[in-house]
C-alpha cells in the first residue's frame, strides 16, 4: 500500500473512533446549546430519554415532595439556556426549540415553566 | 358477571370502600387523601388575629411577589390571599385576619376533583397538579373558603420556582418550594407584626404545636369538619 493510502486508512479509523457526542456538527438544523458542560446522562442517551426523565421525576417532585438535585428541569435550563439571552425557548434555535421544530413535537411545558435561567432570573429581579 | 360480583364492582368503582357491619348496614368510607394522622409532619400555621393590623398588607404583597401574582384585584385575577377586615355589628369589636387556602386534612377540593390533579401531599399541603388539572373549576365550587383562583390569560416570565399556566386552577402552596428548602412561606417571613406561626403541627416540641396546646384557636367553618391545618387566634 502507498504511503497516502495508508493515511487515509489511518484517518479513517480514527475518524469511525471520534464519539457520536461530536456529531452535533451533523445535525441538519442550527441549535445553540448554552454553556453545556457535563450532563446528567450521557448526551446521546439524552437526546432520546430526556423526557422519560422528565416525567418521572416531575411526578416524584410534584405529588411527592421528593426533589433530585440533578434531574431538575431548572439545572437542564441552567447549563442549555443561551448565553445570549439566557432562554431555552427564545429562538428558532434555542436549546429546546430547535430539535422540536424540526422533529414537529409541540411541548407545552413552558406554558406554564419559565424558560429563562433561574440565576439570570434572580438577578434581573432581585430588589 | 353475577349479581353479586356486578354490585362490588359497582362499589369499587365508584371509589368507595363498603365495609358490611350487619346484612344489609355498610359502612362506607370515601377513598381521597389518606388519612394524614400518621405522618411524621403537618405543615401548618396559627395566625393571631390580635396582632394583625388592620390596613397592613404585608403578607398579601409578600405572596404576590414570591409567586408572581399580579396583585391585580379583578375577578379574574388570581389571589391567594386576601386580607379580610370583620366587624361584630353586636358589639363593635373589630379585627383583620390574612385569609388563603386552609390545607384542610379532608379537603373538598381532592373530593371532587376528576381528574386527581387537586391532591393532598404527605405533609399535609394541598395542591394542584397542573399536569393533570383541565381546568373544569369543580375544586372552586367545592372550597368554602374561596381559597382558589383559575388563571385566565396567558403568563410570561414566570418564577422558574413557581410554574403557573393558562387554563389550570391554582392556590396557595404554603410555599411549598421554600418549604422544601427548609425555610418559612413568603408571608410569615414578611409579617411585621408575627401574627403567622407556621410549622409541624405534628412535631410536639414545635412551637407551633406548643402554642397550639396553650391558646384556644380556632378553625374558620369548623362545622364542615374539615380538620384546616390554618388556625386562627383569638376570632
Ligand atoms: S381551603 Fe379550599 S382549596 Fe384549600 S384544601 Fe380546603 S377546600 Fe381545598
Ligand atoms: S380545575 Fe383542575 S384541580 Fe380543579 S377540579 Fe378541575 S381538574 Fe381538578
Amino acid at each position: 500500500m502507498s504511503v497516502p493510502g495508508v493515511r487515509l486508512l489511518l484517518l479513517l479509523l480514527i475518524s469511525l473512533c471520534i464519539p457520536n457526542v461530536w456529531a452535533d456538527q451533523a445535525l441538519p438544523y442550527k441549535i445553540d446549546i448554552g454553556r453545556g458542560g457535563h450532563c446528567v446522562r450521557d448526551p446521546v442517551w439524552m437526546r432520546k430519554n430526556h423526557m422519560h426523565l422528565l416525567i418521572h421525576q416531575r411526578d416524584l417532585t410534584v405529588r411527592e415532595g421528593k426533589r433530585d438535585k440533578e434531574i431538575d428541569l431548572r439545572n437542564c435550563i441552567e447549563c442549555h439556556a443561551s448565553t445570549k439571552d439566557d432562554s431555552v425557548i427564545a429562538r428558532s434555535d434555542s436549546f429546546c426549540v430547535a430539535c422540536h421544530r424540526y422533529e414537529a413535537v409541540k411541548i407545552d411545558c413552558f406554558e406554564c415553566h419559565s424558560g429563562i435561567r433561574k440565576s439570570a432570573w434572580l438577578e434581573r429581579n432581585a430588589k | 358477571m353475577s349479581d353479586v360480583q356486578r354490585r362490588n364492582f359497582l362499589k369499587t368503582s365508584v371509589g368507595v370502600a363498603a365495609v358490611a357491619i350487619a346484612p344489609g348496614l355498610l359502612l362506607f368510607k370515601v377513598a381521597h387523601g389518606q388519612s394524614d394522622d400518621d405522618s411524621k409532619v403537618r405543615w401548618g400555621m396559627l395566625i393571631d388575629t390580635s396582632n394583625c393590623a388592620e390596613g397592613c398588607n404585608e403578607c398579601v404583597k409578600a405572596c404576590n411577589k414570591e409567586n408572581g401574582l399580579s396583585g391585580g384585584l379583578a375577578p379574574t385575577d388570581s389571589q391567594w390571599i386576601r386580607k379580610i377586615e370583620i366587624k361584630d355589628v353586636s358589639t363593635g369589636h373589630q379585627f383583620a385576619l390574612p385569609m388563603m387556602c386552609q390545607h384542610c386534612a379532608e379537603p373538598p377540593c381532592v373530593d371532587v376533583c376528576p381528574t386527581g390533579a387537586s391532591f393532598k401531599r404527605y405533609d399535609g399541603i394541598v395542591l394542584v397538579d397542573k399536569h393533570r388539572c383541565i381546568g373544569c373549576r369543580y375544586c372552586m365550587m367545592a372550597c368554602p373558603y374561596k381559597a382558589r383562583s383559575f388563571v385566565h390569560a396567558p403568563l410570561h416570565d414566570q418564577n422558574p420556582d413557581v410554574p403557573r399556566g393558562k387554563g389550570t386552577v391554582e392556590s396557595c402552596t404554603m410555599c411549598v418550594h421554600r418549604v422544601d428548602e427548609g425555610k418559612q412561606p413568603a408571608c410569615a417571613e414578611a409579617c411585621p407584626n408575627k401574627s403567622i406561626l407556621f410549622g409541624n403541627l405534628h412535631d410536639p416540641n414545635s412551637e407551633i404545636a406548643k402554642k397550639i396546646r396553650a391558646v384556644a384557636s380556632t378553625q374558620v367553618r369548623a362545622d364542615l369538619n374539615l380538620n384546616t391545618g390554618v388556625r386562627y387566634q383569638g376570632i
